[in-house]
């Protein structure tokens, strides 16, 4: 197959990438999208196979097959409530090949079709390829661990924000010297081994401090984040390689990532460089204790819930990550028929940072087979509140806090859903802890709102027993 | 104004016209396939096994080469669990919609 053949099949699978992103605008159209992915994967491997056909294949080949039958084999186990542990390690992956890549470039510019040694050009793309990747890496390391709790074991992981004095001045002054190192290798007449090394170890340890300050909360901003960046480590890869397709596919990646990491400091009321400096959430105990002044809440049993909803005309359920980790959502799914059967509306409320990265709530409510003709986005379903008897918040906190319109709170002018407009709101929580906010809500001693104790599974499932 | 253009200057271009379609795309996404739009992105950018692939093919293997080979089976896993998990993702959004009007 000749280059010129080559860019061509690369150019169909490229456009064949976008069409998978065009795919997911919406749920009909989704799949077909995924399948466009999958031919646009093939067609790129295979050509690029077929160029290399004198090669290694059996190597190769056997390296496909051991890496793809465990991708298959965790994308069949993982459960939905871990789909954002899965994708942090999937960025590290990418990350890692990046970096890897690189290294290869670096010590044989001639399989590459590159001048050897390579050309000044070609090592800065690999440059900002190499450390953007080896970024990626690590911190999507660190971000894995947050996100599956084993911040027991080790304090690096721990889903409250490390920090420590001199933070952000040791992560500039690593990033300056990284970028130093980086110009060496740029300028150096041998391969560059030595300054290639030193900034590809310091990308790698500013990786891990970039993610190790950031709390749990934000968890949303930074898996988009890391996202975005192992778009950009592959388009930098394909500007070293001179390979269009992966420039193409890799800022696709990576102008994705950065719209979810907008969307979601939107959401949060949080600006982007905020969240990257990290630290949030670090008062969270302080900030929860403040409440000295007593306030009573009104209290009620499963029973006292399930007669108000099925007494109801319209009920609004809003579920927050407290419900997918009491793995309460098809318990939920089944009181939400049993009230339509008694002619109740029931619609679904989500809002963007309901679960633990963007559009996860959607998802754990599709597991549970919830028509998503019943689930509606914080925008659409916002100015329905006011017309709705019944608002069943089920682990949710901060998404509704009324705080959020007072001047002067942590979380001022965070979009939140307007809960507090239904007639009656019944929240399920199962103390009354504050959440990750730290804040107090005033949502839960208001006249018209009733807590219902427990944990959230127990407490639906009783009220389905409850409603008959 | 002589002579043929960079391929790097090339490139850029490809760069930001790609980073265009990828933000008008983007922003057409609807939100509940937010999540699904990450794990197929990320099975995308593993095309970077195209640089692997490059990395891991000279007959005599070297150091070089055996990162080449590591990097293959990285990128795969992305690859097929990249798709795979989306595409599981997406079945449960598409039950819903079958059994809806199946039962209406």
């Amino acid at each position: 197959m000749s280059a010129n053949q080559l860019t061509l099949w690369y150019l169909v699978a490229s456009v064949c990438f976008i069409l998978a992103l065009k795919g997911l605008s919406s749920p009909t159209t989704a799949r077909r999208g995924n399948l466009f992915g999958m031919v646009g994967m093939t067609i790129a491997v295979v050509t690029t196979i077929a160029v290399v056909a004198h090669g290694r294949i059996d190597l190769i080949l056997i390296a496909m097959l051991v890496g793809g039958t465990v991708g298959a084999i965790v994308a069949r186990r993982v459960q939905m409530t871990q789909m954002p542990e899965l994708v942090a390690a999937m960025h590290s992956m990418v990350g890692m090949a990046a970096v890897l890549i690189a290294i290869a470039v670096v010590n044989n510019p001639g399989a590459f079709g590159e001048h050897d040694p390579l050309p000044a050009g070609n090592r800065l793309e690999l440059f900002i390829g190499t450390f953007v990747g080896a970024i990626t890496f690590s911190g999507s390391v660190i971000a894995f661990g947050k996100l599956a709790g084993l911040g027991k074991k080790f304090r690096l992981f721990s889903s409250a924000p490390v920090v420590f004095k001199g933070q952000h001045l040791l992560n500039l002054a690593l990033a300056l010297v990284m970028i130093g190192f980086g110009l060496a290798f740029f300028m150096a007449d041998d391969k560059g081994w030595t300054p290639f090394a030193v900034m590809t170890a310091i990308a790698f340890v500013l990786g891990f401090l970039i993610i190790i300050p950031i709390g749990g909360a934000d968890m949303p901003v930074v898996i988009s984040m890391l996202n975005s960046y192992s778009g950009w480590a592959a388009a930098g890869i394909g500007f070293s390689l001179n390979n269009a397709m992966l420039i193409i596919a890799g800022s696709l990646v990576g102008s994705s990532g950065a719209i979810l990491s907008y969307i979601m400091c939107k959401a949060m009321n949080r600006s982007f460089f905020s969240v990257i400096l990290g630290g949030f959430g670090a008062a969270e105990g302080s900030a929860a204790a403040g409440g000295d002044e007593q306030k009573t809440v009104r209290s009620g049993s499963a029973d006292d819930a399930a007669f108000m909803m099925a007494n109801a005309e319209s009920v609004i359920i809003v579920p927050g990550y407290g419900l997918a980790v009491a793995r309460a959502q098809h318990a939920v799914k089944e009181m939400a028929n049993k009230l339509i059967e008694k002619g109740v509306s029931v619609r679904y409320a989500i809002h963007p940072v309901a679960g633990r990265m963007p559009g996860h709530m959607n998802v754990l409510l599709a597991e549970a087979e919830v028509p998503y003709d019943q689930v509606f986005e914080m925008d659409d379903i916002n100015n329905e509140f006011g017309n709705t008897d019944v608002v069943l918040v089920l682990g949710a906190n901060d998404v509704v806090n009324p705080l959020a319109h007072e001047k002067g709170s942590a979380i001022y002018g965070m979009p939140i859903l307007e809960v507090a407009k239904a007639r009656t709101v019944l929240v399920n929580k199962r103390s009354m802890a504050a959440g990750y906010a730290g804040l107090d809500n005033p949502l839960f001693y208001m006249d018209k709102t009733m807590m219902v104790f427990g944990d959230a599974k127990k407490v639906v499932e009783d009220i389905v027993k409850a409603i008959d | 104004m002589s002579g043929t253009v960079d391929p790097t200057i090339l490139h850029l271009v490809v760069f930001v016209l790609a980073v265009f379609v990828g933000y008008h795309v983007i922003w057409n996404v609807t939100p509940a396939l937010h999540t699904p739009l990450m794990s197929v992105t990320n099975a995308i950018s593993s095309v970077i096994i195209v640089g692997a692939i490059l990395a891991a093919a000279p007959n005599e293997t070297d150091f070089g080469s055996i990162l080449g080979v590591l990097a293959v089976a990285l990128a795969s896993v992305n690859v097929a669990g990249g798709f795979l998990v989306t595409q599981r993702m997406l079945e449960m959004f598409k039950k819903k919609q079958a059994k809806k009007e199946g039962g209406k």
